[in-house]
């Protein structure tokens, strides 16, 4: 907690609690919230990027059972569980007795924006600290009850003990005492030890286990209130496109179609206001479909409709050949390229993506007296209730968010559109309406991953080593989603695999280009990662190649010796995910380290029979570091077969080991679907593929059938899961393609290419 | 049109040519059985048609009239058919929209086949997509049936 009170936002936080409960201190218990069946526990204050108010998150119900509440999104990485750990550990309470609450929208609970792979950087020091002033208050409920002091009673495993008598009380025997008392000063919480902990640092299953092997558990579209209608909606083909004229007659004579209502035409910048177009609302999800096919609609296809992805595909790399603006720069690169020996050049590229979630997106509103009740499988509720509320003229406040599991996600389902298009729907229709996207809405009409050219450039001299490397990068930033014509990418965006280079060359610069967005761009899974990580870690392969060494430890010699980079020659601190370089630093020991263990484990060095290979890769992302190897065979034909891979991870503290060991396992794969086919193209503006024929990920026959998993036992700071798995993905996969066949993929998807 | 949905008679009236996906979903409340593409092309809708993997959202409900239809929530009566105790084994979900689609498809693979091999577990599964990617755990965990059956 301490670290946290350091960050400048937190004063304010801070100061906002004080002045909103009238106690001072950091723990509080806000009795005018409580009813006689729950305590509540509170925290004042929320993570280092945020927030207001009071956070309530523990509650008893009468028989004892704790109610945990949860106000991140499950997406499948398993927050609610670890959630729970963290609490339930800290107060000590029976997991068998513990129910997770899925919190609504609030910023009481302070961030509940589940991106970024940060849930468990946020919270974990901060709900251990609640979890353990539970567990104190109940000490102290245990010694009222016996009058003996509360320093005698022990808490354990949802038992009050009082040491010297023996005697027992349970939770539920002391909830009316704890509901009346007050809270442990900051400085009188006692945190548990590692060595104490029954749950964190466990791989404990996920506590919706069950609904999820049965088909009970409730998804965006499985919420089902009386009388609902289903909605779907035809958007423009091109963003900022329009509806010039649109004739319904024919979609409303099919059975079953209520009502063709048109959505309000948006306004550039776009953030997540909904595109427009025109809604087919009936009474089932088929009709609606058939409806929305009977609609006969002309459009203005607006500013983008020149937008052809393989012409600005020659733009971007013509952009990448010019010098651009220079973010970092060490020694003299000219110089440095001019002492060398040998010189390389490359050019990547790596087409937009999309999410493509096994769920499309999907909301149910309903409108209240007070405003409106949403139902949605969003990775932001309160982003949600800032967009519904403004689309509808209500105040957030009005707009009540339920957060059902998210069918996966991977960064789409943090911007709610579609919440804002199924509460306009349902504000003008007087329906319940749940919206629904099918597919095809889904692959057209996404916030895409960024579309990138990049060039490296190396010198090596005559022993290999490396003299100088020049990365330039260019691609349409996700700012221009927030402010129209923004054409630079922020140091955020640059901060993901480009400008933290750890890439140890006497002679060193970054530049980035301009250039346009002409679609919503949008954050997706590891983000920029994505595209730099493949770039660079490709390269160096290729560096290692010209110098004729071991890739492996070609790897480790450029990455060079054990240090924490202070990124000197950057006109500006490096972001670091929104932590100090105090805090985590960027530790190349860390990340050679997990070079080497994922190289022991894949036997690296080992011969191989003819056309088969292995690359390595290795990346720090979100603050977490991860080394990939990747075991390929290409046959005769070119067909690709991945018989193995290992990984291994370094995210300081981790919650649930085997939630790490699944993430790992599902962001290679990830990893494998941005490689091999998935790419958005697009002509006139509008998405060229619709569905997951045309845009096809990974299926079992493609994937490893072996994924190893070594998570590095770390007390360092907790980092992030959910994306770092991904990067080093393709890129280790592209060099075992390289050590099995000599050919060299520079452009994503691998596609056709090595049957060429 | 009659229809059997896990054992029970049901008398249904609407348009024939609605996928069983939405009559399952829409007019049953059956949510267990997802929609993932509407084409036959992720499986997460896989439902069993006379014991048979079917793609739900791309089969008319004539098509089902007087077939015994079996959805996940029919599976099994406890979530305890041996495939959904492997999955909890060895902790296969994600996100886990796609798992009844897969423990269908597995189930109606393993119903034919006690014994398959790797490929014939690839060839059977790999019409259904996980976009979490869990496959190296869907294939231990039929394999782990497989193994204890043969």
């Amino acid at each position: 907690m301490s670290d946290l009170l350091q960050a400048p936002v937190f004063d304010i936080s801070r100061r906002r609690f004080i002045q909103a409960v009238g106690l001072g201190g950091i723990f509080a218990i806000s009795t005018q919230l409580l009813s006689p069946t729950r305590a509540l526990a509170a925290i004042g204050g929320t993570s280092a990027t945020t927030s207001q108010a009071v956070n309530l998150f523990v509650a008893f119900t009468q028989d004892g059972t704790v109610e945990i509440t949860c106000h991140r999104s499950d997406m499948g990485q398993h927050i609610r569980t670890a959630i729970g750990q963290i609490i339930a550990d800290e107060m000590e309470a029976d997991w068998e007795r513990v129910r997770i609450v899925q919190a609504l929208g609030d910023p009481r609970y302070g961030d509940q924006n589940t991106d970024g792979s940060r849930s468990i950087r946020y919270n974990l020091d901060r709900l251990r600290r609640l979890g353990a002033s539970v567990r104190q208050m109940l000490a102290v409920a245990g010694g009222q009850h016996w009058g003996v002091p509360a320093g005698e009673c022990v808490v354990a495993n949802h038992k009050i003990s009082h040491t010297k008598t023996g005697r027992q009380l349970d939770f539920q025997d002391v909830i009316n005492r704890l509901v009346t008392m007050e809270v442990p000063q900051e400085a009188a919480v006692m945190l548990k030890t590692r060595e104490q902990w029954r749950y964190i640092n466990t791989g404990m299953a996920s506590v919706d286990m069950d609904e999820l092997i049965n088909g009970r558990a409730i998804f965006g579209a499985d919420v089902r209130l009386p009388d609902t209608k289903v909605a779907v909606v035809a958007r423009p083909p091109v963003v900022l496109g329009k509806v010039k004229s649109f004739d319904a007659t024919a979609a409303l004579a099919i059975p079953g179609v209520l009502k063709v209502i048109a959505i309000p035409v948006p306004t550039a910048p776009l953030v997540y206001q909904p595109l427009g177009g025109i809604a087919v609302i009936a009474s089932n999800t088929w009709a609606a479909i058939q409806g929305r096919n009977a609609l006969k609609i002309v459009w203005d296809n607006g500013i983008n409709g020149s937008y052809d992805s393989r012409a600005y595909q020659q733009l971007l790399e013509q952009k990448a050949r010019e010098p651009g603006s220079v973010i970092r720069s060490q020694g003299d690169i000219n110089a440095g390229l001019a002492a060398a020996t040998t010189r390389l050049d490359a050019e990547y590229y790596v087409p937009h993506l999309s999410h493509a979630p096994m769920e499309p997106p999907v909301a149910t509103a309903r409108m209240t007296s007070t405003g409106v009740q949403v139902w949605a499988a969003t990775q932001n509720p309160q982003a949600d209730q800032a967009e519904v509320s403004r689309m509808l003229g209500l105040q957030p406040a009005q707009v009540e968010v339920h957060v059902t599991l998210l069918g996966g996600a991977f960064g789409r389902k943090s911007k709610p559109d579609f919440s804002s298009e199924a509460a306009y729907l349902a504000q003008q229709s007087g329906f319940t309406i749940r919206l629904q996207w099918t597919r095809e809405d889904d692959i057209q009409h996404d916030f895409y991953h960024t579309v990138s050219a990049q060039k490296l450039t190396a010198g090596l001299d005559d022993q290999g080593k490396i003299l100088a490397f020049q990365h330039r990068t260019v691609f349409p930033s996700i700012g221009a989603l927030f402010s129209t014509g923004t054409t630079k990418p922020s140091a955020g965006e640059l901060s993901q695999g480009f400008s933290d280079s750890p890439i140890s060359a006497p002679n060193l610069q970054l530049e980035v280009g301009e250039a346009q967005a002409h679609v919503r761009i949008g954050w997706l899974r590891s983000v920029n990662n994505i595209h730099h990580c493949f770039a660079v870690q490709s390269f160096i392969a290729e560096m290692a190649a010209a110098a004729q060494r071991d890739p492996k430890d070609y790897l480790l010699e450029v990455i060079g010796p054990a240090r924490r980079l202070e990124f000197d020659g950057m006109g500006e601190p490096y972001p670091n995910y929104g932590e100090t370089l105090t805090r985590y630093p960027y530790d190349t020991g860390r990340l050679a380290h997990v070079i080497h263990l994922a190289a022991a484990s894949a036997g690296w060095g080992r011969t191989l029979p003819p056309g088969s290979g292995l690359g390595i890769a290795a990346h720090r992302s979100f603050l977490t570091y991860v080394a990939t190897v990747v075991e390929v065979n290409v046959s005769s034909s070119g067909e690709l077969t991945i018989p193995k891979v290992w990984m291994a991870i370094d995210a300081g503290t981790v919650v649930n080991t085997d939630t790490v060991i699944n993430q790992c396992q599902g962001g290679a794969v990830f990893g494998l679907s941005c490689a091999l086919h998935a790419g958005i193209t697009l002509q006139h503006g509008a998405v060229e593929q619709s569905n997951y024929h045309d845009y096809a990920v990974a299926r079992m026959n493609e994937a490893p059938p072996i994924i190893e998993v070594q998570v590095v036992a770390s007390d360092a700071l907790p980092a992030g899961v959910g994306e770092p798995p991904t990067p080093p993905f393709a890129p280790a996969l592209c060099n075992a393609i390289y050590a099995a066949t000599g050919k060299r993929i520079r452009q994503l998807p691998i596609g056709n290419q090595l049957r060429s | 049109m009659k229809l059997t949905i896990n054992g029970k008679p049901i008398e249904y009236t609407g348009d024939p040519q609605m996928p069983l996906l939405w009559v399952l979903r829409d007019e049953l409340n059956l949510t267990g059985t997802k929609y993932g593409c509407g084409i036959a092309q992720c499986g997460a809708c896989t439902v069993h048609v006379n014991g048979m993997a079917q793609r739900a959202c791309a089969l008319p409900v004539a098509a089902a009239e007087n077939q015994l239809v079996v959805t996940i929530e029919g599976l099994s009566v406890d979530g305890d058919h041996p495939l959904q105790t492997a999955w909890k084994d060895i902790q296969v979900p994600q996100c886990g929209f796609c798992q009844p689609g897969q423990i269908m498809q597995a189930a109606a693979l393993l119903a034919t086949n006690a014994g398959p091999t790797d490929a014939e577990i690839d060839t059977a599964m790999s019409g259904n997509i996980c976009r979490c990617g869990t496959y190296p755990r869907i294939r231990a965990a039929i394999k782990s049936v497989a193994g204890a059956s043969s």
